[in-house]
């Protein structure tokens, strides 16, 4: 009887999240993964590959458009639900704006960040989706660090830090009250560079925009912004070409770049292990306030 | 001070392992300095973090950066400057990944600690050189060894106000150990440090010469835990059963879940409980390809040569080496919410991948965890109390003692009214 029987941490995280998205398959009616095209939900979505195997994913992937999106996003996501023969929908900020159901924001730091509240928690009642997966980390920022794996929303699909359910074990209480709903992070406990290895080991494409390419952008509040049509300019920001990355991806309206010539998984890699500022440091919608996430989970947001 | 490597070795992240542990101690203990210590030191900490700290101390009206800041998230934490919740962190060196689950050390949050202390390897209690052993350390080192945490390393904090006094160190030590042998904890580490200053955390103290053992990052990073599960009796509850619904894979019925404990190789002959039936494994299934073998705590999908008609909440182990099968049982139950659990309570209970209804038939007894003297007589568990009761299952349950196998002697009490999780239970 062999004595060495140990699972290398990416093999131990790895077998965690398979665990806990086949917890959610078996405790739900009506499962969808939260898809945006960012590499945390391509690797849950892989992980859901991996975890049901030769089966299909159980999930629908719920995708939400804030209209703001990078092209590449959009075409990298079509490409993964054809390839993978999976269902995907689409939640449209931009019909919610239309319908008056929220404001768009003006002015120059106008963002539709945190208009994907409303979509979602639409979609969410309208396709009686009783639980939604997202890729958040519990490394990402200081208010995912108090989240559990399975988190309970109430009707009103709210957060309340107070009130969650102790997580003993691996033994996950999914249990709720009809119109409420969970939201399960089966990569909770991996780090960016976690899931930067995870996709180096296993081959998983990613979208370009992850890797070095020339694009015309401009600086704002040490932030260099691609260029796009949804951001008001302000005189002085000037638009130039740069050889840049980004290394989070949210709307094009609050993601920033940064300047890299990192074009292959082991240069990103490198990157990152010698960052000097968080991932979501180049996010704007997290700077706004010091409580900034905490206070949009409270809203019901991702 | 560790120097930063010219190229990172990506070769061995991809081998590392990952240690989880917890850090008990109370708000004055300088716990959350240790960990802002060990996050800052290891280089996990990032420029606009520490720029975040930097501009929150200096907000609060502080003269130096608190570290603690790091790890306070929540804004009511830091108004109160204590921590409320169960916080996981994220750090790692070359040698090892690291999850630290911090959790607070008042008697009021016994709960978050029980919770943080679950899947953990590895418990550091932090004493106050200045105080000594005192009540908080009696209750920490007893719900580390009651969650049968493998490991406990009390580090001797503060010793930069005692004048880094080794006989301080020492009567800390004896202290501790007199106690200790009351409980069941199988490892203990004495390490001398000041979280402050960082002597001994990730450097070697040039102030503690007569120190001679590792320094806290070596240890967690050296400590071997490969023989911290049971790898020994076969366990797997099936999580899900896997059907393809594809023309390639007309009969396919895969049963997928995580190995509980011990090993599974093709060939082996097993058993499947409840209904007792017998097959042997014919595959092991992952999407990378197929095992000849899986073990703890791998996930993976099972065929067998039979059909015999499995689902999930059932258990697969190998024929000879069958768990405990009961109806009643006794279990060391923690009460985690503000309604107390009433004597013949009814709940429901969750095993493994398996759900059922208890009822509460006697307790036994009621700990008090600073004295560890066994109180009789009551009626009832209140929030944050620990004692040993007596169940009884509407169904039989497949288990192994606690002490054995921390994943199939573990369950949760759910309300059936509010759905939260009420308790947190360790089979005797």
């Amino acid at each position: 009887m062999a004595l060495d029987y140990h699972l290398n941490h990416l093999k131990e995280l790895e077998s965690e999240s398979i665990y806990v998205l086949r917890e959610v398959a078996a405790q739900f009616e009506n499962p969808c993964i939260l898809f945006s095209g960012g590499k945390d939900s391509i690797v849950v979505t892989h992980l859901a590959i991996k975890a049901f195997y030769p089966a299909s994913i159980p999930f629908t992937l719920l995708h939400v458009d804030t209209g703001h999106n990078f092209q590449e996003t959009l075409d990298f996501r079509d490409k993964l639900v054809k390839e993978n023969d999976l269902r995907l929908l689409v939640a449209s900020v931009q019909e919610a704006i239309d319908k008056g159901l929220v404001r768009e924001e003006k002015g120059y730091s106008a963002s539709r960040n945190a208009l994907q509240t409303v979509p979602l928690l639409n979609a969410i009642e309208k396709n009686k989706f009783d639980c939604a997966i997202g890729g958040a980390r519990r490394d990402e920022e200081k208010a995912r660090a108090k989240e559990r794996f399975f988190s309970h929303r109430d009707e009103f699909g709210q957060w309340d830090p107070k009130n969650q359910r102790p997580e003993l074990w691996n033994i996950f209480n999914g249990r709720k009250h009809i119109g409420e709903h969970f939201r399960v992070f089966p990569i909770s406990n991996w780090t960016e560079m976690d899931v930067w290895q995870y996709i180096y080991q296993e081959q998983i494409e990613m979208p370009s925009l992850y890797f070095s390419h020339k694009r015309m952008v401009f600086e704002r509040d040490g932030v260099w912004y691609s260029d796009n049509p949804f951001m008001q300019k302000k005189p002085d920001e000037i638009v130039v070409e740069k050889v840049v990355r980004f290394r989070t991806i949210g709307d094009i309206s609050c993601t920033g770049a940064v300047y890299s010539e990192a074009s292959t998984l082991e240069d990103i890699i490198q990157e990152v292990a010698s960052s000097r500022t968080t991932e979501r440091g180049t996010r704007a919608d997290d700077k706004r306030s010091e409580a900034a996430m905490e206070d949009r989970k409270k809203a019901g947001y991702f | 001070m560790t120097t930063t490597p010219e190229t990172f070795d990506s070769k061995a992240y991809l081998d590392m392992e990952l240690l989880r542990f917890t850090t008990a101690g109370s708000v004055d203990d300088g716990k959350s300095t240790l960990i802002g210590r060990l996050l800052y030191d290891s280089k996990s900490i990032f420029e606009d973090q520490i720029e975040a700290i930097e501009a929150a101390s200096e907000k609060r009206g502080e003269e130096y950066v608190n570290l603690a800041l790091l790890t306070d998230g929540l804004r009511a934490e830091r108004e109160q400057g204590i921590t409320i919740d169960v916080a996981y962190r994220y750090f790692s060196t070359p040698k090892r990944k690291f999850i630290i689950a911090d959790t607070p050390g008042h008697i009021q949050y016994t709960r978050n600690m029980v919770t943080g202390a679950s899947t953990a390897n590895l418990a550091i209690i932090l004493v106050d050189a200045r105080k000594g052993i005192v009540e908080q350390t009696f209750r920490h080192s007893f719900i580390a060894s009651l969650l049968q945490i493998p490991h406990i390393v009390v580090c001797i904090n503060k010793m930069d106000l005692v004048d880094w006094d080794e006989k301080v160190f020492d009567k800390t030590v004896n202290d501790y150990k007199s106690f200790a042998s009351k409980l069941d904890i199988k490892d203990v580490t004495f390490i001398p440090i000041s979280a402050l200053t960082g002597d001994n955390v990730v450097e070697r103290s040039r102030n503690m010469e007569w120190y001679n053992g590792s320094t806290l990052l070596y240890l967690l990073e050296n400590i071997h835990i490969g023989s911290d599960l049971n790898h020994i009796d076969a366990r797997f509850p099936v999580q899900y059963v896997v059907r393809p619904m594809k023309n390639e894979y007309h009969d396919y019925r895969g049963y997928a879940g995580r190995v509980a404990g011990g090993v599974f190789r093709v060939g082996d002959t097993i058993k499947a409980l409840p209904s007792g039936f017998t097959s042997k494994i014919k595959a092991i299934k992952t999407m990378d390809g197929d095992l000849d073998e899986a073990f703890t705590p791998q996930s993976v999908t099972l065929l067998l040569e039979d059909e015999i008609d499995i689902s999930r909440g059932d258990m697969i182990v190998r024929e000879n080496n069958v768990p405990q099968i009961e109806q009643t049982l006794d279990v060391m139950l923690c009460w985690m919410n503000e309604k107390p659990m009433p004597l013949r309570g009814k709940y429901i209970l969750r095993h493994t991948s398996k759900e059922c209804k208890t009822l509460i038939t006697e307790i036994k007894y009621k700990l008090d965890t600073n004295t560890l003297t066994r109180i009789e007589g009551q009626t009832e568990l209140k929030l944050n109390e620990i004692g040993r009761v007596s169940i009884k299952t509407t169904v039989p349950l497949f288990f192994d003692s606690y002490r054995k196998n921390r994943q199939t002697g573990s369950i949760i009490l759910i309300d059936e009214a509010t759905n939260e999780t009420v308790a947190a239970g360790m089979i005797v």
